[in-house]
């Protein structure tokens, strides 16, 4: 019995982790969401040039934290990434193309001989911005509102018949495209994307020392603020008032129980308050530079991007938590899975919880690092006297 | 078998090997120009010199370009192995992911973190702190290096997990067996020790370059001692975990030691082929047996190559496919038939488990555990054996190039080191040629290295336990295709651009020194010594 407690433990502890991960993911999209506003806010090639340069020292964050969350959840729970990386293949595809066009378009954009031209790198940076969050956004709204696929451990034994013997099996032909033209989906991708926009222009107030442009940043956030609010108000009431994925803690079935997500919220308090302050700190950190600029506008990251962690962190708790069925399937409701059916070992996780012991170092670096570069505004002066110029 | 979708495995293979093959024309570069920057500027900082500076920061604009390439073809690999090979990754998830995540944690964040200080840093650190910064960088990089290819050392050469029959995949029981083992350790220390060797070409290829143009005399001699000295030492360390790979495959993957070798009839004293030309034997083709044309041996060489043995057994493709009991070797044929009986008992035991009969559950597990060594085999049930052959003439010419040119950046290194201490580099035109001309060998040799080690241990995913066949995801086979042109033509658009704008850099050659810098004592001092 103690065992099995420990493996629950453990398969809690790792959901926190890849939650975690999760969430600050959808706070450092604020790279992404500055991509798509490059235009937008600089007119000039000088002030173009200055975004890209604010942005440039933060994708790879970005980056690595995606490989990082796709490692941390291929460790922790490998049959989610079977089951769903093989299966909505397409979805996954055009988010990976969307990231390997990225990695390259800030040290390639302004180097003479670059091949593709300035502007096919920013149009990279472009799409980019707008496909990976909207899709992941999409991807991850499919915790909530299922996917169509099977999964059978015995499906390995098949040496006849004409079926592969293949253990996680996606119906229909889209592989993952359907996920994103459903309008419950839909409501997260965008919500996510008009965030990374809305977190873009915080950063930007905090980092970026252009009068000219400032002004841009100040109409935009209001532009963008409004569709972020409503919808995330979207997809939160319809989740909350809709059906979800239950499993019976004793025997492992799986059923469908009406306001599912609404019963976690209200059995949980502690994730319960962890989303309102989340919510309200995103607010608070959208509204305050609006009403005192002067003096607030360099802190709205700090409130938004701390809320939106919170916020994003709360949401993959009421997926996972509370015995529900994190990645359930509406095609057969018995291979939908949960964090217990799901994931690793005991071993295999007791090894990397010690590992995990290291993020709170990885995190001080980070910080001592940035702090060492990070420590006054960016103008264009600046970047006339840097060696490494995107 | 109607049921497997060969086209389908085929072309997730094919996508695999090019994204791999793409984001290796990329990794060793960075792990090795990585600690030549990082050998520079801690010149730099112990001397003072500007030269040294200036020569530092041009290689990290070098290094910049390759870097961002790599990350974005490296990040393909990861997802890959849930999109493409889904089965795969959740029958060995327990212990693959482990260390992709720990590299993730430990790695990547450290390269990525250091990497901001290194480029952006220059003005706003101090001297220590930057040197600092570029040493973790060096360090971060090759770290990652540790954690993927210990995972793909454990596909080699499993070890540390046991099979769980209720949820039908490899659980992990030991962390340190997977980690220490040898043919993990083995393969990180070849593999960056290569990739140090191929950094060391490129920088002294370059610098040639510059000699040739009659350009940047002092800043290409620097470069060419630094890597050459770097080169040299890793060249031994190349050679040494080289002979070190040679025998763990000969104990743990004698097939792909025999193709390798085209050693068809095992034996006893077995010479090395040190040069050969295949000859494939048209009536003997479905038997995957292959004559030489020509050769030139060392007699028993082969034999202590594998086992440090000069009288050794070596064990031919005909003996690990027929069989051969004199040497208790079992025969391909036996082997699926054992694995068949695996797969069923695993059935069976599935499904009495469900009806809840416990003596027939205990019966199956014990079939099953007695023939799990086989598992893999059994998906070649009534097929024809020979398709577990791997392609010899791959492997066979592959392995001797790599070797050959393994030798000639050796001596490279000795004769431009030995030129340019004697300050006669710059007349020795044809050497300089020779560098410039050894940088696209040294990635030629090192993507064949990878061909050895992958193409010459099919068909297998996890030795012995896991065929590609029955690793892929179901997707149409159609729908691998799409996403392979995709990856095709994006990833050669983005090499043409790396080559051209590393081209550009090139020609273009380092930063001019500042007029301060020009007039600094320290300047003055080298350039007095380096005309002397």
């Amino acid at each position: 019995m103690t065992e099995i407690f420990t493996h629950s433990l453990l398969q809690h502890y790792w959901w926190i982790i890849v939650s975690l991960l999760g969430a600050i993911l959808v706070f450092l999209m604020f790279v992404q969401g500055g991509q798509t506003l490059i235009y937008s806010l600089g007119k000039t090639d000088e002030e173009r040039t200055l975004l890209i340069n604010l942005l440039g020292r933060k994708w790879e964050f970005t980056f690595t934290t995606l490989v990082t969350f796709g490692g941390a959840f291929f460790a922790s729970f490998p049959l989610f990434y079977s089951t769903s990386f093989g299966g909505a293949y397409w979805v996954w595809m055009l988010i990976l193309f969307a990231f390997i066009v990225q990695a390259v378009s800030y040290e390639y954009r302004s180097k003479a001989g670059n091949f593709l031209g300035k502007r096919t790198y920013e149009t990279f940076l472009l799409a980019n911005g707008i496909l990976a969050p909207v899709l992941i956004g999409t991807a991850v709204a499919t915790f909530f509102t299922g996917s169509q696929f099977s999964v059978n451990f015995m499906n390995i034994t098949r040496l006849t018949g004409d079926k592969m013997p293949v253990i996680s099996e996606w119906t229909g032909p889209a592989h993952g495209l359907e996920a994103a033209l459903n309008p419950h989906n839909l409501l997260l991708g965008l919500t996510v994307f008009f965030l990374a926009r809305v977190l873009a222009l915080l950063y930007f107030m905090n980092r970026l020392n252009h009068p000219v442009m400032m002004e841009r940043i100040k109409k935009q956030l209001l532009i963008n603020a409004i569709p972020f609010v409503m919808f995330f108000l979207g997809f939160t009431i319809w989740t909350l008032l809709s059906s979800g994925f239950a499993v019976n803690p004793q025997t492992g079935v799986i059923s469908l129980e009406s306001f599912k997500y609404l019963h976690n919220l209200l059995q949980m308090p502690v994730v319960a308050i962890l989303f309102i302050l989340g919510v309200a700190l995103v607010l608070i950190g959208i509204i305050r530079p609006l009403t005192c600029f002067e003096k607030c506008s360099t802190k709205g990251i700090w409130g938004a991007g701390i809320g939106t962690i919170l916020t994003v962190f709360s949401l993959f708790l009421l997926a996972g938590f509370n015995d529900t069925a994190y990645y359930p399937s509406t095609f057969d409701l018995q291979s939908s899975l949960t964090i217990t059916n799901s994931s690793s070992s005991s071993y295999t996780l007791t090894v990397m919880s010690y590992v995990s012991l290291l993020v709170p170092f990885v995190i001080a670096y980070i910080w001592v690092a940035w702090r060492s570069i990070d420590n006054k505004k960016i103008d264009s002066i600046e970047l006339e006297n840097e060696s490494h110029v995107y | 078998m109607q049921n497997i979708d060969f086209s389908l495995v085929d072309w997730s293979r094919a996508q695999f090997a090019l994204t791999a093959m793409y984001h290796w024309l990329f990794v060793p570069l960075t792990l090795g120009l990585s600690f030549i920057i990082a050998f520079m500027e801690t010149l730099y900082v112990r001397t003072g010199d500007p030269e040294w500076k200036r020569i530092t920061k041009y290689w990290m604009t070098i290094f910049g370009i390759n870097f961002a390439i790599g990350v974005a073809t490296g990040i393909i690999l990861e997802f890959e192995f849930g999109t493409n090979w889904s089965n795969y990754s959740w029958f060995v998830g327990d212990i693959f992911g482990a260390p992709l995540a720990i590299e993730g944690i430990m790695a990547f964040f450290l390269e990525s973190t250091f990497i901001a200080v290194m480029f952006f840093g220059w003005n706003k650190v101090s001297k220590k702190f930057h040197l600092l910064s570029t040493w973790l960088v060096a360090f971060g990089s090759n770290l990652s290096a540790l954690w993927i290819l210990v995972a793909n050392g454990w596909m080699q050469y499993p070890a540390g997990m046991k099979f769980n029959p209720d949820t039908a995949r490899n659980e992990m029981v030991n962390f340190w067996e997977v980690l220490f083992s040898p043919v993990a350790i083995n393969k990180f220390l070849h593999t960056i020790s290569s990739g140090y060797v191929l950094a060391s070409v490129f920088v002294i290829g370059i610098s040639a370059w510059y000699l040739l143009k009659n350009r940047e005399h002092q800043f290409a001699k620097r470069s060419i001692v630094i890597a050459a000295v770097f080169g040299l030492i890793t060249s031994a360390f190349v050679i040494l975990t080289g002979d070190g790979s040679a025998r763990n495959m000969a104990k743990y993957q004698p097939m792909k030691f025999a193709a390798m070798e085209n050693l068809y009839v095992g034996q006893q004293n077995a010479p090395l082929v040190a040069i050969g030309i295949l000859k494939a034997d048209e009536q003997e083709l479905a038997h995957k047996k292959q004559d030489f044309r020509f050769t030139i041996e060392i007699p028993n060489m082969l034999s202590y190559m594998a086992f440090l043995d000069p009288n050794a057994y070596v064990p031919g493709i005909k003996d690990l496919v027929h069989g051969n009991p004199e040497h208790h070797i079992i025969s391909y044929q036996e082997r699926s038939e054992k694995g068949k009986i695996a797969i069923q008992s695993l059935a069976a035991y599935k499904n009495a488990r469900k009806a809840g009969n416990d003596s027939v559950a205990k019966t199956a597990l014990a079939s099953f555990e007695a023939n799990y060594a086989n598992f893999g085999y059994g998906y070649y049930a009534g097929r024809d054996v020979h398709e577990l052959i791997p392609s010899v003439a791959t492997t066979f010419y592959s392995f001797r190039i790599m070797v050959g040119l393994g030798i000639h950046f050796g001596a490279l290194f000795l004769v431009v080191l030995l030129l340019t201490l004697k300050n006669k580099i710059e007349k020795k035109r044809f050497i300089l040629y020779t560098a410039l001309w050894s940088i696209p060998l040294a990635y030629i040799a090192s993507e064949l290295g990878w061909v050895v080690a992958e193409a010459g241990r099919q068909p297998w995913v996890i030795q012995d336990i896991l065929p590609t066949i029955a690793a892929v995801s179901q997707i149409s086979s159609a729908s691998v295709q799409i996403t392979f042109w995709m990856f095709f033509l994006l990833f050669t658009g983005l090499l043409i651009a790396e080559i051209r704008i590393m081209t550009t850099q090139i020609r273009k050659g380092p930063e001019p020194l500042t007029p301060e810098a020009k007039n600094s004592p320290k300047t003055l001092i080298t350039k007095k010594s380096s005309h002397d």
